[in-house]
């Protein structure tokens, strides 16, 4: 048996390399792990059939002494990013049968590095969602308290590295879909640079302000596999290029930056006291603490609610019923668009298509969304001055509480929504950030992973590994 | 406060009018459930038009062509069978729908 639970990507590799075990005897534990626990996990929808025609490939190329440190490394993926000739739902009914034509980069990024597919991973549907409960496929487990949820939207993937059913995974993150869920499923999770990774094959939520990253159990795996998926595509325009910003090198000290006002109302009080014993880490390792004043961000998360939803009316029109997945007939082709849609998709997915149309509507164009994409710059406005100020990062909780209850949120929408709180504002502003284990709460009989956020300037994903390897040595 | 009578406003009729704008045909019995928290949200949403009337300037970015050369292309059909593959009604390698006038 390998000790799955204390293995890394770049031990993994070690072993590989050194013929301690074979990629095939390291995806079989894995398969014998997805077994045992997936039925009450709900991390996966599918696990691939081919997993060990994979593994054998790849102990092939590492016979051959071929091969960087992500051959043979088992992946799970999130079911929104296509593998061509595979499944592809997004976790949606209106994707039912749909197979994926072509690979998305990432995915054919991870091919050439060697990494072994092992299934698709559940999550929010569309990836909208904070909790995995929008999945048309039932929810996904937190393996730390299995009463609550994973995260979201990227739960499955979280959940199948943290109860050691994958080594690695993939997400997307548009919100905090990478950061929340591995905030709270105990592992590092990284949002990166708007354009630092090409979106192309993942199906787009929000446009402006999508991208695809690691979930991980360490600072080192997530640079390994953001380095292996990173660059400019020309499938994607928005991808950028090592020259797009300009980067220095990395400081002798770093100063990092805290936004006191926004720390206060409605974050739980674990949550505080668990970000100050950060800080404290931070400084040991010689860090500068700084206050600092973002006077808008405050409205950071009704600019995101009014953006995304704009975003998502326009990109889900592509789901009706004539081009791909399932399709209900009515009497009509406007009958059957209607019918189509209206009943598969979800009640989530309805709803913010329906506040998208009208933050787009004539008549509150302007009220809502001009004033959000308005207020957007404000907030990027902000951020540049304090990284001007001679700030390096910027240090938040990732979530306002631990984990919560299955079905604790569903039924009240916005007390959903505000669980994204801290996330959104990377995602508006196109900043890098990450996720970091920084503990625990306790619960009545159970620990809940807690997580510490750093945002850093464009392309400086350099600063928030640079901090993050020195946070989890203390 | 505008923000409190937009969702005082939020009709029945307008949740309707646009559920068809969006093409979505949503259940009698589920409309009034999404009157009422469509509401909820947009008077959530509302507070950023509290913030100080005067916008900034929006930012035009830099105008740069994002497109790639449209050059080599695929040969034709290639890809015609998986495309269809995935489409619910087709008929002699065409997507079918049905008739529009």
């Amino acid at each position: 048996m390998i000790d799955l639970k204390t293995l890394t990507i770049r031990k993994a590799h070690e072993h590989l390399k050194k013929g301690d075990f074979s990629a095939r005897e390291l995806a079989e534990n894995y398969l014998a792990e997805i077994e045992k626990k997936n039925p009450e996990l709900n991390a996966y929808l599918e696990v691939f059939g081919d997993v060990l025609e994979q593994a054998g490939a790849a102990d092939e190329k590492i016979k051959n002494g071929g091969g960087g440190v992500l051959l043979g490394i088992p992946f799970a993926t999130k079911d929104n990013i296509l593998i061509k000739g595979r499944r592809a739902g997004a976790a949606s009914k209106i994707l039912e049968g749909y197979v994926a034509t072509y690979d998305a980069t990432v995915i054919k990024k991870l091919k050439e590095a060697g990494a072994i597919f092992l299934g698709r991973a559940n999550m929010d549907e569309f990836a909208m969602g904070s909790s995995t409960e929008n999945s048309s496929y039932g929810v996904t487990k937190n393996p730390h308290d299995e009463t609550r949820v994973a995260g979201g939207s990227s739960g499955g993937s979280a959940a199948a590295v943290a109860a050691d059913l994958a080594l690695a995974a993939l997400g997307s993150d548009t919100g905090g879909s990478i950061r929340q869920p591995a905030s709270f499923c105990g592992l590092v999770g990284l949002k990166p640079t708007y354009g630092a990774v090409s979106r192309f094959g993942l199906m787009a939520m929000g446009s402006s302000l999508d991208q695809i990253g690691p979930l991980a159990k360490t600072v080192g795996d997530a640079e390994i596999i953001f380095n292996a998926i990173r660059g400019q595509d020309s499938m994607d325009s928005t991808t950028i290029s090592e020259k797009t910003y300009s980067v220095e090198n990395l400081p002798k000290k770093f100063v990092i930056g805290v936004p006191r006002d926004f720390l206060g109302e409605g974050v739980d009080k674990k949550v505080l006291e668990n970000f100050e014993a950060g800080l404290k880490k931070l400084q040991q390792t010689g860090a500068e603490i700084r206050d600092i004043e973002l006077p808008n961000i405050k409205y950071s998360l009704p600019v995101y609610y009014i953006i995304m939803p704009a975003e998502i009316s326009s990109n889900l029109a592509r789901f009706d019923g004539v081009k791909f997945g399932a399709k209900i007939s009515g009497a009509n082709l406007l009958e059957d668009y209607m019918k189509t849609r209206g009943q598969l998709f979800g009640k989530e997915a309805c709803r913010r298509i329906i506040i998208g149309t009208y933050v787009l509507s004539a008549g509150y164009y302007d009220a809502y969304y001009n004033r959000a994409v308005a207020v957007r710059k404000l907030i990027a406005d902000d951020f540049k001055k304090v990284f001007a100020s001679g700030v390096h990062a910027i240090a938040t909780p990732t979530t306002p509480s631990p984990a919560f209850k299955i079905g604790e949120k569903t039924s009240d929408p916005l007390q959903m929504y505000l669980a994204d709180i801290f996330t959104v504002t990377a995602n508006i502003t196109g900043l890098p950030a990450i996720s970091i284990p920084s503990g625990f709460a306790a619960s009545v009989d159970k620990q809940l992973p807690l997580g510490f956020q750093l945002q850093a300037p464009r392309a400086r994903e350099d600063i928030l590994f640079e901090i993050g390897k020195k946070f989890e040595k203390i | 406060m505008a923000n409190g009578m937009i969702y005082l406003m939020l009709k029945l009729e307008e949740i309707e009018k646009l559920a068809k704008l969006a093409r979505l045909e949503i259940p009698a019995e589920e409309k009034e459930t999404l009157r009422k928290e469509v509401g909820e949200i947009l008077e959530y949403l509302g507070q950023i038009q509290k913030l100080s009337p005067k916008e900034p300037p929006k930012e035009a970015g830099l105008v740069r062509n994002v497109f790639r050369d449209d050059r080599e292309p695929h040969p034709s059909g290639e890809f015609t069978e998986a495309l269809l593959a995935n489409a619910p009604d087709k008929e002699d390698g065409y997507i079918k729908v049905k008739k529009i006038l």
